[in-house]
């Protein structure tokens, strides 16, 4: 492979982002971000906090909808359609686009029903397959073994690492087409994190996924392309390998070589 | 101590008094507070404890006159009253709680509602009970157990509303929006995953509500009126424990003034039943 742009051409994107422009309220936080984010890929962004990165982010499932005060303007199409076009269906994006958080937010019920809630809202499942979802997706979140015998627990009883992982089952229940994870590991242990990256790779052959860090190890360990950010800019945008080793921008390589600020 | 020790010896010996002073202050201030409220329980359970017989749940209140008599209108009266304002109260409250926190954040709607709520709070319970009486009884041409329980549903539901909005608002914004990236209306997300988040408080708030209006005699002295026979006919004057009291504690006879020591023995230890069921419920939620 010698592809050297951030896109082969052979490759299909999941979400393509024109000229993001991103407000909240006077304040700009994107500035003319355009990228494409690879079907079936992990993606990563990357920048010191404050760089816009999860803002991205969030615009990628309108997560900013729920406040006012916040507006997008420009393009994001998913599999051709814009999302930011004023009659998107939020609810409907947002259960295919679907999101992990920083902190692990177990909903107040069983872990059954975590799994469950979601999946309930749009389909209508018998309860023998509701089963095999919750088995389906606690398995590919690599929590099923953990867990089987207290399905009927509470979320709230499981460390934060298996809240983590109930999290990304949850989402992954829905079956979205994209994942979006935002700094999935900074709250958990060494050995929970390995666990999520692992995850990661796994989900990948079925989900396009987008990942927000702090650490670059993580970005460079489990990414296929990279975004680097800085101000609400894109600085630079490629394959990790590439943005790593043969970064073509100094901002870039400042801050991954730690010579940042 | 030797001539070049920095330590001012002075200024810290003034320090001393005057931390002696103020812990001897709020000491005095705080078995001053303690003293009296105990002195209030001691002479209401003296009383009360007195009066407390089987009769008071077998018979209803005597007749001026006669001997005896408990109170078992008054108290099947105050519990169908109370239940009626609970059952009417919670889903308002509850529901009106949820619109202030989860839709109306910042609207003019939630603001107006916010404002008019408080004003209620702090409304003096008497002036609701005129209200009642003014658009209930006067138009419906008498006194009710109904007009009652309205009453003070007047005084719950404000309690309920303001207690459910803050609980939910102590709910971490991380937990909406996980419910809400998964594709879920809002509807779903406050009744499904933030009300349930804060359970616990909703139910304390409700717990305190309901201790809160199950002493209140001011907005039943004319809504729910009194009645010196056994009736649970809610359409009709309708026997209550507060009200007993308050004629009873002011009539000649002594077994009227024994159970309204009764009666209030019966509130008070009640009331304290509630508030300590709040507590648990509380502490429950702060464990999990």
């Amino acid at each position: 492979m010698t592809a050297t742009t951030a896109v082969d051409t052979q490759q299909r994107n999941a979400l393509e982002v024109r000229d993001l422009n991103f407000f909240y309220g006077k304040f700009q936080g994107l500035k003319n971000v355009s990228m494409d984010i690879a079907e079936h890929k992990v993606t990563a962004f990357i920048g010191p906090s404050g760089c816009g990165k999860s803002t991205l982010l969030r615009t990628l499932n309108r997560m900013y909808s729920l406040y006012p005060g916040q507006r997008a303007e420009g393009q994001i199409n998913f599999y051709g359609e814009n999302i930011l076009d004023a009659r998107q269906d939020v609810n409907l994006l947002r259960a295919r686009i679907g999101m992990v958080f920083q902190k692990p937010t177990p909903f107040p019920m069983s872990i059954y029903d975590n799994i469950a809630f979601g999946v309930k809202l749009y389909e209508n499942l018998s309860r023998s397959e509701m089963d095999d979802r919750v088995e389906w997706a606690l398995t590919k979140a690599a929590l099923w073994n953990e867990v089987k015998d207290k399905l009927g627990q509470s979320g709230l009883s499981l460390s934060g690492g298996q809240q983590q992982r109930l999290c990304i089952a949850r989402s992954v229940a829905v079956k979205p087409s994209v994942l979006l994870l935002d700094e999935p590991t900074s709250a958990l242990d060494p050995i929970s994190t390995g666990k999520v990256e692992e995850l990661v790779h796994e989900l990948k052959s079925d989900y396009t996924i987008a990942i927000v860090t702090h650490n670059m190890q993580q970005a460079a360990r489990c990414s296929d392309f990279t975004a680097y950010m800085y101000l609400g800019e894109l600085i630079e945008f490629g394959e990790t390998e590439q943005i790593f080793f043969k970064p073509k921008k100094t901002e870039t390589e400042d801050y991954i070589t730690g010579r940042f600020g | 101590m030797s001539a070049n020790d920095n330590f001012d010896h002075k200024k810290y010996r003034q320090r001393r008094r005057a931390n002696a002073v103020g812990l001897t202050l709020s000491m005095g201030a705080m078995v001053l507070g303690l003293a009296v409220l105990l002195w209030i329980l001691g002479v209401l359970f003296s009383n009360g404890l007195a009066a407390l017989d089987g009769n008071l749940f077998t018979q209803d209140t005597p007749a001026p006159g006669t001997e005896g008599g408990g109170l078992r209108n008054a108290i099947v009266g105050s519990l169908m009253m109370v239940g009626l304002t609970v059952l009417v109260s919670t889903p308002i409250g509850i529901l009106a709680g949820v619109y202030l926190c989860e839709y109306g954040d910042r609207s003019k709607t939630a603001e107006l509602t916010r404002f008019v709520t408080d004003i209620m709070l702090s409304a003096p319970s008497i002036v609701l009970g005129l209200f009642v009486y003014a658009v209930a009884v006067a138009t419906m041409g008498n006194f009710s157990g109904l007009a009652g329980s309205l009453a003070l549903a007047l005084i719950a539901v404000p309690v309920v509303v303001r207690t459910t909005e803050n609980m939910l608002r102590l709910v971490p914004g991380s937990l909406r929006e996980a419910a809400f990236a998964l594709g879920a209306p809002r509807w779903k997300v406050a009744l499904m995953v933030t009300l349930r988040a804060a359970k616990s408080g909703v139910i304390t708030g409700l717990l305190l509500a309901v201790a809160r209006i199950s002493g209140e005699t001011a907005p039943l002295l004319f809504t729910a009126l009194n009645n010196q026979f056994f009736s649970t006919d809610m359409t009709k004057p309708m026997a209550n424990l507060p009200v007993v009291i308050f004629q009873f504690a002011m009539s000649p006879y002594d077994n009227w003034i024994r159970l309204a020591w009764a009666g209030a023995l019966l509130i008070t230890l009640a009331v304290l039943a509630l508030n300590i069921l709040a507590r648990v419920f509380f502490r429950e939620k702060v464990s999990t």
